[in-house]
């Protein structure tokens, strides 16, 4: 027992010398994760940009992160800890962090924030997203053309704007190819749960849907759609392991690019606060390969791709009408971000009432 | 063969005092084995867990505000359990609480008043105290299982909750997201010293420790909860009612459970979500037998229990480990302190045939 203790004694009294040896002057940027980072969603995708963000700005940076820091009172806590902890620029990476984010900003007014996909902001304290819309009008167009029958499912979150208005966005995709396209949505109310997630899918399945789409997580519902024999499409992550031959194609949030560019911005020191909305031709958001379906599609996708990369198009351009037949978007006229953001109301072709 | 533990004849006074201390002793040593095979600096690690929380001003405030619901929870349990009540269910008696005492903020929003706070403490322990009821009714009258009936009924309160804060409760600036709307300043609970966050939850779950104390050491409704614990039938031939003992303890462990709910929702949170509690009403189980079942005892349980949370954050930062880790490492300060005293109490006894087995009599 001695001897173990005094090797033990010996290999920490060695390694904590290594360790104060390391230390060094670099800037510190701090990340708050919401889930696991290995959650091969919403998390692993903000995680693989940390890790972008220190192989390209590694020699002046170092990063940290906390993961599974529950909403609430816990997240107000561990961001308190990191602005403590001499972070200089926090990024938090989930809506649910918002209010907290807010307090603690207040108090460290030294330290910069950036939180994602929140609508409050202070001299120091950003926000930023994706306009993952851009994304999900592709996906709606490959849906109209590979199912058969006309009708979509969607897995969905919770009914804020963000989370209809890719709904929206796949409907008016689809639309431009198949005038009669319905979806099914399904409310999951949850990011992260494979169970209910996979409950939704078979339901919609059940339900007659022959593609599936998700504004959820996991990889459940590509697994499912796998089992029954349909296509679907990844969320968040590159879902291809779950579905090699169901995937077709995923919306993969590649925020590194905004990592590295607000934290170049930091070391310049002409950081200052934005409601940050990038889209594909930031390189915030990309599509992951198109695959499992014909040459045409695969073309017709990829074109897609390039008109809204270029601004030549824009996903929510008249005219649009409402579900209940209303007019919303006169012929040529496109919608303005205000409107995107407070979204509340479905366009023609969504089979569902949004919950209110 | 089969293992049994035998009951020690005598307990050992000195090792009953060092049980913690050699728990902890045998946590580190572990644990420290676990830092290493990872490649971390076991030292390093240990003192992210143990020390670095307790160095600053604003990390003791965390301490205390993670410790008040443990601690007060535990408290009310432990009357139960002496008194040979399984009460599980605290978890939904804190949600009932929180959703009771959350009525003014939430429905009487425009109701701006300084009778607001204190009849929300008192609506959060009625509210608890009520959903103890339930499971007290059943076993008092007609006899069924009260670890089942309050286990189950915990669901019951997280799905309302969750209903309620879909649906009619849900704040109507809040952009559809599954909260309410916020409290008025009017229904927060004060911070207790100007350092820092601490509210008054821990002030209220210092101040039920105490007078529970005061109740079990000096009161003869202490010595009948002892006695009714110890042989239901010494109770009886005493005069003690069994029934009234289980309404007693179970409300007055509800109603601890819903004031640290409402004071948890009104302190921290400021708002109802649909999960309120990272399990603290089970939790405080833990807390509860790892004081054992001594108010004093769970208030060090309490903050023992809240450091390993914290302590958990600062190794992921300090080390850059998952936080999977610093669960692992919580649990096995767990069980080195349950087994430990477990082993003080009983010895280890293998039984190699069935005839010797009958001679083990009262061994589990």
């Amino acid at each position: 027992m001695k001897k173990i203790l005094f090797a033990l004694a010996t290999t920490a009294a060695v390694l904590g010398f290594s360790a104060s040896a390391s230390a060094q002057e670099k800037a510190k940027v701090c990340f708050v994760y919401v889930g696991s980072k290995t959650d091969g969603g919403w998390t692993q995708a903000h995680d693989i940009g940390r890790l972008e963000l220190e192989k390209a700005l590694g020699d002046k940076i170092e990063t940290q992160f906390l993961e599974n820091v529950p909403e609430g009172p816990d997240a107000e806590r561990a961001i308190e800890r990191l602005a403590r902890s001499g972070c200089g620029l926090i990024f938090t990476t989930s809506f649910g962090f918002m209010d907290a984010t807010v307090k603690i900003a207040a108090k460290f007014p030294d330290v910069k924030f950036e939180h994602a996909t929140g609508y409050k902001t202070a001299p120091n304290l950003a926000t930023y997203n994706s306009r993952f819309y851009e994304g999900r009008y592709i996906q709606g167009q490959i849906a109209a053309k590979i199912s058969q029958k006309g009708v979509a499912g969607y897995i969905a979150s919770f009914p804020i704007p963000e989370v209809v208005m890719g709904i929206n966005s796949f409907v008016t995709g689809a639309r431009t190819i198949n005038p009669d396209f319905k979806i099914k949505v399904v409310w999951a109310n949850t990011w992260f749960d494979p169970g209910k997630e996979a409950d939704a899918a078979k339901a919609l399945i059940d339900q007659g849907v022959d593609v599936l789409t998700q504004h959820t997580d996991t990889t459940a519902p590509m697994q499912v759609a796998a089992e029954r024999g349909i296509k679907a499409f990844g969320q968040a992550s590159d879902m291809i392991k779950a579905g090699p031959q169901t995937q077709l194609t995923a919306i993969v949030d590649t925020w590194g690019a905004y990592y590295i560019k607000r934290t170049q911005a930091f070391l310049d020191g002409k950081w200052e606060t934005t409601s940050s909305w990038d889209g594909l031709k930031d390189g915030i958001l990309t599509m992951a390969p198109y695959t499992n379906m014909p040459d045409d599609v695969k073309a017709l996708a990829e074109a897609t791709e390039a008109k809204i990369r270029s601004g030549e198009l824009k996903p929510f351009t008249g005219p649009l009408k409402k579900q209940d037949g209303s007019e919303w978007l006169k012929a040529g006229e496109t919608a303005d971000d205000g409107t995107l953001l407070g979204m509340n109301f479905y366009v023609e072709g969504v089979d569902d009432k949004l919950p209110q | 063969m089969r293992i049994e533990l035998e009951r020690r004849p005598e307990v050992s006074r000195l090792f009953s005092i060092l049980s913690p201390v050699i728990a902890l002793a045998l946590t580190m040593i572990f644990g420290g084995i676990m830092f290493l095979l990872l490649g971390k600096n076991p030292i390093t690690a240990l003192h992210s867990f143990f020390i670095e929380p307790l160095m600053e001003v604003w990390s003791l405030h965390e301490l205390a505000i993670k410790a008040a619901p443990l601690i007060m929870i535990g408290v009310g349990l432990s009357v139960c359990y002496r008194s040979n009540n399984w009460n599980i269910g605290a978890e939904g008696q804190f949600i009932a609480g929180a959703i009771a005492g959350s009525i003014l903020p939430v429905v009487f929003h425009e109701w701006h008043s300084p009778l607001v706070l204190p009849l929300m403490l008192l609506l959060g322990m009625l509210g608890g105290a009520l959903f103890a009821g339930i499971p007290a009714f059943l076993k008092a009258h007609l006899n069924t299982n009260e670890i089942l009936t309050s286990l189950m009924l915990v669901y019951v309160a997280q799905l309302f909750l969750d209903w309620l804060v879909r649906g009619y409760w849900r704040n109507p600036g809040g952009m559809n997201f599954p909260e309410t709307r916020t409290f008025d300043p009017v229904a927060v609970l004060p911070e207790m010293i100007a350092s820092g966050r601490t509210h008054w939850g821990f002030g209220f779950a210092l101040i039920a420790a105490v007078a529970i104390w005061f109740m079990m050491r000096y009161t003869l409704k202490g010595f009948e909860i002892t006695v009714l614990g110890q042989s239901e039938r010494a109770g009886r031939f005493a005069g003690f009612s069994t029934r009234k003992m289980i309404w007693f303890s179970m409300l007055l462990s509800g109603a601890l459970a819903g004031l640290a709910g409402i004071a948890e929702v009104s302190g921290a949170i400021q708002q109802l979500r649909p999960v309120i509690s990272p399990g603290y009403g089970f939790t405080a189980i833990i807390v509860a037998f790892l004081g054992r079942l001594n108010p004093l005892g769970i208030v060090v349980a309490g903050l023992v229990l809240a450091l390993t949370y914290l302590g958990g954050e600062a190794a992921q930062l300090s080390l850059g480990v998952s936080d999977k880790v610093t669960r692992v490492f919580q649990g096995l300060l767990l069980f080195f302190v349950l087994s430990c005293d477990t082993l003080i109490r009983y010895k280890i006894k293998l039984v190699w045939s069935n005839l010797t087995g009958t001679a083990t009599e009262g061994a589990h």
